[in-house]
């Protein structure tokens, strides 16, 4: 028997709305079925189940709102033996681990706080590992209100923001970041681009994202240690490539859905998956999974014009790479002076799980897939 | 087809890709990806959507000339 628990769909979410239940006790389960809807702050998501098995009770009634972590339901599971088999098999830890409430505490306790000065914390979205190093012993409620904003409006209603402050503040605290840039001639890639859309029909046409997409993923498969996680102490490095993609929501705020396993996929199949998942994304039609399993995380505000973007890693992910506008520049070839398409890419790494010398290969690699475009179909 | 006939189609294939904007929002002559945030996929989504609704395919090459709901509109009706 095991819990079915309100997972975690991204850092910055606290709780969701259980919205419907797609299934009712007694029902047989299929690992990958989607049993459930949640809503949260960014949309309605399809949560799904992480293992075979029967429904034995749900705990939950719908439109209940639930912190993360919270049982929703009992499942009976149906072939334990291969759930363990495959946890010990995959590199990759199950998402449940991700998930467990338990890990959380346990990490909450390891800083000592008096009851008070923990709630006051959580009230605030602050975080204590950044009082613990300034404070002697028991963090106190004084020490919280003492590093508290001092104006009060800063405490709104938007839980949202909060959430997002309190995951990038303790990304920001936890993990030595490194940073890197280099610059890409894009002018190959993307003339080679036009000749091939150029024979499509505009169903079939590939937009420079997906291009950019790909050379990330076979950059990836050729410096393996940035698709990783960093959990407890160790390096994980996963075998499927699962990039969040940053999307912005037109109604404001951001959403890193990944794109599930793009190791396996063509140029054409990025295309279209990356359209099928931008769709669903403004549709309100993610998948947990999608919001749960990323590897790695691509930002891209060349939309927005910005030329250069420093991450700030999810974790327990270690790199966030950073793809910012295509912009016209001078660029020297030989002795020449010319003008062409010209990529700012980034990468911010973590310094626990890899050094600079693996940025700089990842960035080599994926210039070089720009580079022979032709490679990335 | 008429001019107006066109841009009810563009409009109706905006409001369709892009829910959140409000007819209201469509200006005539104004950037359509900057003034209502559409990005390169919307953008590429309207205009495959417009070749399913009056059977035009817009080349890559003459994506500048559509760039305005009134620049799309002349588009698509010299080509009718």
């Amino acid at each position: 028997m095991s819990k079915f628990l309100m997972p975690s769909l991204g850092a910055d979410m606290e709780s969701a709305i259980l919205m419907e239940w797609l299934i009712k006790e007694g029902d047989v389960v299929k690992k990958g079925q989607v049993i459930a809807e949640v809503e949260t702050s960014k949309g309605v998501i399809e949560i799904e189940v992480f293992e075979d098995g029967i429904v034995e009770k749900l705990l939950v009634e719908p439109e209940t709102e639930c912190d993360v972590g919270t049982p929703l339901a009992l499942i009976h599971s149906s072939n334990e033996k291969e759930t363990t088999y495959k946890e010990e098999k995959t590199v990759s830890k199950p998402i449940e681990e991700i998930m467990k409430p338990e890990e959380k505490i346990v990490e909450k306790e390891r800083i000592k706080a008096s009851p008070a000065a923990r709630k006051k914390a959580q009230e605030l979205g602050i975080n204590l590992a950044t009082i613990a190093t300034k404070v002697d012993g028991t963090i106190q409620l004084k020490d919280v209100e003492g590093v508290a904003p001092k104006d009060e409006k800063m405490e709104d209603k938007d839980g949202m923001r909060r959430a997002i402050a309190a995951a990038m503040s303790r990304s920001n605290s936890e993990i030595p970041h490194y940073y890197l840039s280099t610059s890409i001639n894009m002018t190959p890639a993307l003339k080679w681009l036009e000749e091939l859309n150029a024979k499509r029909s505009i169903k079939d046409r590939i937009l420079p994202a997906a291009l950019l997409i790909q050379a990330t993923v076979k950059a990836l498969k050729s410096v393996p240690a940035l698709n990783a996680f960093y959990k407890d102490g160790s390096h994980i490095i996963k075998e499927e490539i699962n990039p969040a993609i940053a999307i912005a929501l037109r109604k404001g705020g951001l959403i890193t859905p990944a794109l599930m396993n793009t190791q396996e996929m063509n140029l054409d199949k990025i295309m279209q998956s990356l359209d099928d998942l931008i769709t669903r994304t403004r549709k309100g039609k993610l998948r947990g999974s999608e919001m749960m399993e990323q590897t790695v995380t691509i930002t891209n505000l060349g939309d927005l014009g910005v030329e250069r973007v420093y991450g700030v890693i999810y974790p327990p992910q270690v790199a966030i790479i950073g793809l910012g506008r295509i912009v016209n520049a001078p660029w020297a070839e030989g002795d020449t002076l010319a003008v062409r398409k010209v990529l700012q890419a980034t990468i911010a790494g973590d310094h626990r799980a890899t050094d600079g010398r693996t940025g700089a290969l990842f960035l080599d690699k994926l210039n070089y897939f720009l580079q022979k475009p032709e490679e990335l179909l | 087809m008429t001019k107006e006939e066109i841009k009810d189609v563009v409009i109706q294939q905006i409001l369709e890709i892009a829910p959140d904007i409000e007819e209201g929002d469509i200006e005539l002559v104004e950037n359509l990806q900057s003034s209502l945030e559409i990005d390169s996929f919307d953008f590429l989504k309207i205009l495959t959507a417009m070749n399913e609704q009056i059977g035009i395919e817009v080349p890559e090459v003459d994506y500048y000339k559509v760039d305005t709901l009134e620049h799309m509109v002349n588009y698509f009706f010299d080509r009718l």
